[in-house]
């Protein structure tokens, strides 16, 4: 079967074969190639990218993302649980604003400087 | 008297951070960076999706992260940087050029010995590609929603229809959705996706939001607020078929239909540009035509990758400290190519690593790129897939070639 590597904007197109519970995977560039095919078919993982509210001024909102990747099942679940979420401070980009998501050990960090000043 | 720089930089996104960082390494070169907005990082702060920085830090960074280490690194050289500033006029003078902006303080002028353009690019818009129908609310260009979302805070629509499958409108197909909003369709009048296959994989199959090819919006409808448009099928010269037509009910278009370098200052200069390009004619130095004028990033072209932003906007400002007297010769192109960036060699500056950007005219497999000088082959590579979304980056050596009389063509034919 085929596939695309997500992993990078290289977008491999991977050739995977499944024959007597092994995975072979070909057409990958690096070796993630071959760890995104084999978690795709078992327990597909995303990495999200979304924001948060804050109450500090020139920031209605700030970005953020997860640390880590979390189970493709997870989105919808942790952009809710992001929507219950306000910053009241101004804080360093790579800020900790949820820890450890659904026992996944996946954190979600913020990735705008909102020292820096916008207004 | 208005004060003199070496250097002036117009724009303060990824190139314009990275012009400015790389001048600045030159001793006692006095650099400006100009930025209309309230913060550095130019369209990357909205950009919040990760994936930018692969090449580079082989890391994938979202926009403002990657935006970030370049503004940390520019804070500490002595670049001189001012914000809410818009570059409204640029002259030759006899200072070398004369440089008008509006800010906080009013009306300001300098002088400078170079400029170096890194205004980035321009949406392509409603007018841009003849949808006809009512004037009402609820058409965005697709870099104004993701500010709406990513910025502000704020909702465009319920129901979303996307025009155009570039990256931008499969970003933003995922974006609106993760924060509520019903994404009905990405449409495309081209028979293939614009887009990286990795974007529609993960924003679209991931979300199962269905793509239309050979397909495209013909009419607008809405009173005050948009709330229909009408889907026609196109032929394969992207011509609405007559009889195809269907409505399809939405509060928002949101146009991913393409960008055009920015270039009003640089027509302002007298800046020859290239017609494929849109942006200005350049030769290995990112120096324009115009003596003292460099334009780098997505003013020069539009770019997929962020990392090849920064690396022209180093081969700017790298190059813009340094004198020379240039003896340019033009690079031809035959075959498939969409373009290729640069479009002149200067003889008299280095050789000996010629950074080429080009894309194919058309998706093509099994190619071969041949760079000739005067009939004689300099470099060639096979690629066995080309794609017009995916933008090559090629490293020529040379040094050693007779360039003086021999004409350089750049060339891709089947294998
Ligand atoms: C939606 C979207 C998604 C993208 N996704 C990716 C991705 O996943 N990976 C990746 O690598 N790349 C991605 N890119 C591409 C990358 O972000 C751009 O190529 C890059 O930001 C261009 O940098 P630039 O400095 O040329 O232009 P910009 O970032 O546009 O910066 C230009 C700056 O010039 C300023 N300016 C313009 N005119 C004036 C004036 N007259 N006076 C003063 N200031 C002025 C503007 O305010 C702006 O800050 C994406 C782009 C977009 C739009």
């Amino acid at each position: 079967m085929e596939m695309v590597c997500i992993v990078c904007p290289n977008g491999c197109r991977l050739d995977v074969e499944r024959a007597d519970g092994q995975i072979k995977v070909s057409g990958n560039k690096c070796k993630r190639g071959e760890i995104f095919a084999v978690t795709e078919l078992t327990n597909p993982m995303r990495s999200v990218t979304s924001s948060v509210a804050t109450t500090v001024a020139g920031y209605p909102v700030v970005s953020v993302k997860t640390d880590g990747e979390i189970p493709k099942g997870k989105i919808f679940d942790l952009i809710n649980l992001l929507a219950q979420i306000t910053l009241t401070q101004s804080v360093p980009s790579g800020t900790v604003v949820a820890r450890d998501v659904f026992g996944t050990g996946v954190n979600v960090i913020t990735t705008t400087d909102m020292e820096v000043t916008n207004e | 008297m208005s004060k003199h720089y070496q250097i002036v930089v117009v724009g303060g996104g990824p190139a314009g951070l990275a012009a400015a960082i790389k001048a600045s390494q030159s001793a006692g070169v006095s650099v400006l960076l100009i930025e209309r907005e309230a913060r550095l990082g130019g369209i990357l702060k909205q950009c919040i999706h990760d994936g930018f920085g692969v090449v580079r830090f082989g890391e994938k960074l979202s926009g403002p992260e990657y935006a970030e280490r370049f503004i940390k690194q520019l804070a500490q050289t002595g670049v001189t940087v001012s914000l809410f500033s818009y570059v409204t006029r640029m002259r030759r003078g006899d200072k070398g050029f004369d440089i008008t902006y509006v800010c906080k303080d009013g009306v300001q002028n300098v002088t400078c010995d170079k400029i170096i353009l890194a205004t980035g690019c321009r949406e392509r818009t409603r007018n841009a590609i003849f949808i006809n129908g009512d004037r009402c609310a609820g058409v965005y260009t697709a870099g104004a929603a993701q500010n709406l979302v990513n910025i502000l805070g704020v909702m465009p629509g319920k129901r979303v229809v996307i025009l155009g499958s570039g990256d931008i409108g499969l970003i933003m197909a995922r974006r609106l959705t993760l924060e509520g909003a019903k994404v009905i369709g990405v449409y495309e009048a081209k028979p293939t996706p614009s887009g990286l296959t990795r974007n529609i994989h993960q924003c679209l199959h991931d979300f199962d939001i269905p793509l239309h090819l050979s397909s495209t919006v013909t009419r607008v409808f809405g009173t005050n607020r948009l709330e229909s448009v009408e889907i026609s099928k196109v032929d394969d010269k992207m011509r609405p078929i007559e009889g195809t037509q269907t409505t399809v009910e939405c509060d928002c278009l949101v146009l991913a239909v393409g960008l055009i370098p920015e270039n009003e200052l640089a027509r302002e200069l007298g800046v020859p540009l290239d017609n494929r390009t849109k942006g200005a004619i350049v030769d290995q130095n990112c120096q324009t035509l115009a003596d003292g004028v460099y334009a780098c990033g997505n003013a020069l072209h539009v770019n997929d990758l962020v990392d090849y932003v920064s690396e022209s906007g180093e081969t700017a400002g790298g190059a813009a400290v340094a004198e020379s007297k240039r003896k340019l010769v033009p690079v031809t192109l035959q075959g498939k190519l969409l373009y290729a960036v640069p479009q002149r060699l200067d003889v008299n500056s280095d050789l000996s690593k010629v950074i080429m950007y080009f894309r194919a005219s058309d998706e093509l497999s099994q190619q071969r790129l041949t760079v000739s000088v005067g009939g004689k082959t300099a470099f060639t590579k096979v690629y066995n897939k080309l794609l017009p979304p995916e933008m090559e980056r090629i490293t020529l050596d040379l040094t050693g070639v007779d360039l003086t009389d021999g004409e350089v063509t750049v060339k891709l034919e089947d294998k």
